[in-house]
């Protein structure tokens, strides 16, 4: 078997694995590239039934409308249940403090709005597309990762995961975030998007942007959030987005690349890692994805 | 291009870390972000003027805090012949667990022994745990040959002992390749320091080796995961069994026996990814419908007509404790082998390994934490399962506490 096979067969055996232990999973879909993997790996994993879970999407209000717009086609298309909650709901009933600065974040805010949907909901499951190449925190985290009431990740207490059986088995009240493309790297989602001609949404893709360069080098596009600054230079830059998160802490990078096959050529010549190209929230401290985790983060 | 799984095994402080590092250094896997925080903190750490490599794969504080590898991190990369995923995992006792854990879906082990000690209590205890997880081939890597001026005869004397110490075993494959992970001597690159040895470099090694594809020629095995009803107008009478191959292959009208019914039927059709096929492979998800309708569920197995398969409410296996509690006799518990759950009960202790040595010693009816204990479980359901020795899927299992949840041990069919 291919290795993109043998990726791909992995995922689909961890879908169904959740399909059959749990009882009210949910899929947490992002509108970026990973997830778009997912539900066709969920199309692969269930079709002709439907999927045994809804889409979830926690919208934080700073979404790029190109991700949204995908979004609602797809869950239209495929005629599968989608569920979204808004950030800026959260933030009112809870009387949070919304983020502040040049970039105003809702990046740690999005975990109120996630943490209630699960509660909602009763979610015991819920499915994202976090990989393990990603970040160092993320190497460590089991597949499926049990978290506690509070949805929080606890690393000392992570059970032993062997071979290819997970054990799903929880309290009422805990559930269990899984992660079926751990083991893929972004090069291996690329070949994947291509080898499935998987349609992607068209920030991906080179595209001309306003954008101001950041104190770090990198380009941040200009958006009714962001507060500019006088010395702030507003260029027009030929750029793509290689994650799609929020438009307030996503960096966009100089690219010409028109299509799947120009990506990918780019990624093998890059020197430069997707968290660290385009995450402004991640360069905090060291530590900065274990303790979201453990806060109930993704 | 094909997929390679392994894993790093050794003594704390034999340099594991930092090999998986130079070897994604020097095949430039890691991208310069990195690199610079890596300076930063092995600046801040203050170990060693050059960046710490180690401090890749220890991604979590504690690890960085204690300098140590505390959980099996996984590490991924890719070269134009294959793509690898690492599994670095500690080497303290105390970890046993998290090296079982690591070690149990690769296909090789790559056990570091620092030339000046030679062989240990640890790499004896890490190659024994990699015959019972039955890892196919085994590379001992000779590392810090640095320290003892890249000397010939140490390496051939470690060799020897290590040859004379796996005739014990039933390791299928060893292999040696003399090292140093700190100045990346045979890493990637051949090295003058080492004129005498004429084979591979590490990485063209993990290029070519072959990988072993038991599960291809193995006997057919296939175990529901979900079945799918739609029940809609069109598809008012589909019922698809989805799961996957776990070994062997599947025909369409091939006969099978179903288990733990015990019943026999007919493949009318398997379906791959929405297409129907004639035949699936070891590895492969599908959907399989069968002729009659019989009572199948999620831990239902098919095997041919006729087949080897065992099916036993009492075996034997040899158990890893997980659970930082011990054993309670009676404890409750579950047993998971793939997608089969039952409850189940350890009625003996028959008698634990030395995981030194090898040898059988009387149990004292105790199991604790990385313990190894060849032991009698009785289970609630009928099992249908094969020795681990001839199939790695059907022969594993893990045990879960009914009470806490948590997965207190792994088990392997003897
Ligand atoms: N001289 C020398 N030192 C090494 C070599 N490999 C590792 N080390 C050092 O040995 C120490 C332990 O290495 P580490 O990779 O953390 O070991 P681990 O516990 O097996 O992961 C570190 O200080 C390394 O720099 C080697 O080949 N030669
Ligand atoms: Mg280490």
């Amino acid at each position: 078997m291919d290795y993109l096979d043998q990726l791909e067969a992995e995922a689909i055996y961890i879908l169904r694995e959740v399909a059959g232990q749990f009882e009210r999973p949910a899929l947490l879909f992002s509108g970026g590239k990973d997830s778009i993997c997912l539900v066709h790996l969920a199309l692969k994993a269930f079709r002709p039934g439907k999927f045994p879970f809804p889409l979830v999407h926690v919208d934080t209000g700073h979404n790029f409308p190109e991700a949204i717009e995908y979004r609602d086609n797809l869950a239209k298309e495929l005629e599968e249940k989608l569920i979204v909650r808004y950030v800026a709901d959260t933030i009112k009933e809870k009387n949070l403090q919304d983020g502040k600065g040049k970039f105003p974040s809702r990046n740690g805010l999005q975990t109120y709005t996630l943490l209630d949907v699960i509660n909602e909901f009763e979610f015991d499951a819920c499915i994202g597309g976090a990989r393990r190449d990603e970040e160092k925190a993320r190497a460590k985290e089991r597949i499926f990762s049990v978290r506690d009431e509070f949805g929080q990740w606890d690393p000392k207490k992570q059970r032993p995961e062997l071979w290819n059986i997970y054990n799903g088995k929880i309290d009422q009240g805990e559930n269990v975030r899984v992660f079926p493309i751990s083991n893929w790297t972004e090069l291996d989602v690329w070949n994947y998007i291509k080898r499935e001609n998987i349609q992607l949404p068209s920030i991906y893709f080179t595209h001309e942007r306003e954008c101001i360069k950041t104190e770090h080098g990198q380009w941040m596009n200009v958006n009714e959030f962001v507060q500019l600054e006088p010395t702030d230079k507003i260029e027009k830059v030929k750029v793509r987005y290689r994650t799609v998160g929020d438009m307030t802490c996503t960096a966009a990078v100089e690219s010409e690349a028109h299509t799947v096959d120009d990506i990918i050529a780019e990624l093998k010549d890059t020197k430069i890692s997707e968290r660290g190209a385009t995450r402004m929230d991640d360069r905090v401290s060291e530590a900065a994805m274990e303790d979201r985790k453990k806060g109930g983060y993704f | 291009m094909e997929l390679l799984r392994f894993f790093t095994a050794g003594n704390v402080d034999d340099g594991k870390s930092t090999l998986i590092g130079r070897l994604l250094y020097d095949s430039k896997s890691i991208s310069t972000d990195i690199l610079e925080t890596l300076t930063k903190q092995s600046k801040s750490t203050g170990v060693d003027a050059n960046i710490d490599l180690a401090l890749l794969t220890d991604g979590l504080r504690a690890e960085r805090e204690q300098g140590i590898t505390i959980d099996v991190a996984y590490k991924y990369f890719t070269t134009d012949k294959r793509k690898f995923i690492i599994a670095d995992t500690p080497g303290h006792v105390q970890y046993t667990r998290n090296m079982f854990t690591g070690a149990s879906n690769t296909d090789l082990a790559i056990v570091l022994v620092d030339a000046r000690h030679g062989i240990t209590e640890q790499t004896r205890r890490h190659s024994i745990i990699s015959n019972i997880v039955g890892i196919p081939h085994v590379l001992v890597c000779i590392n810090k040959m640095d320290l003892v001026n890249y000397d010939e005869e140490v390496y051939n004397k470690i060799k020897e002992d290590y040859t004379h110490f796996a005739e014990s075993l039933n390791l299928k494959k060893v292999s040696f390749i003399p090292t140093s992970a700190l100045t990346g001597d045979n890493v990637v690159k051949h090295s003058d320091n080492l004129p005498w040895y004429q084979g591979p470099s590490l990485f063209e090694f993990l290029e070519t080796v072959e990988i072993e594809q038991d599960f291809k020629t193995q006997e057919s095995r296939f175990q529901v995961q979900y079945v799918i009803r739609p029940q809609t107008e069109q598809l008012h009478d589909y019922r698809g069994y989805a799961g996957s191959i776990l070994s062997g292959s599947f025909k369409k009208g091939d006969k099978i026996a179903v288990h733990p019914v015990d019943l026999t039927t007919t493949i009318e059709k398997i379906e791959k990814f929405g297409q129907e096929v004639e035949e699936a492979h070891a590895g492969e998800p599908v959907i399989i419908h069968v002729s009659d309708n019989i009572d199948i569920s999620r831990g239902t197995t098919f095997v041919p007509v006729n087949d080897s398969l065992q099916t036993e409410k009492t075996f034997e296996a040899i158990v890893c404790w997980m659970d930082n509690k011990s054993f309670q006799p009676g404890q409750k518990l579950l047993l998971q082998q793939n997608s089969f759950r039952s409850k189940a009960v350890i009625k003996e202790i028959d008698n634990k390994i030395n995981i030194y040595n090898f040898r059988s010693e009387p149990s004292d009816g105790s199991l604790h934490l990385n313990d190894f204990c060849k032991v009698t479980i009785k289970t609630a359901e009928t099992l249908s399962f094969d020795e681990y020795t001839n199939n790695r899927k059907t022969g594993s299992f893990i045990l879960i506490n009914e009470n806490t949840n948590n997965t207190v041990a792994a088990g392997v069919i003897a």
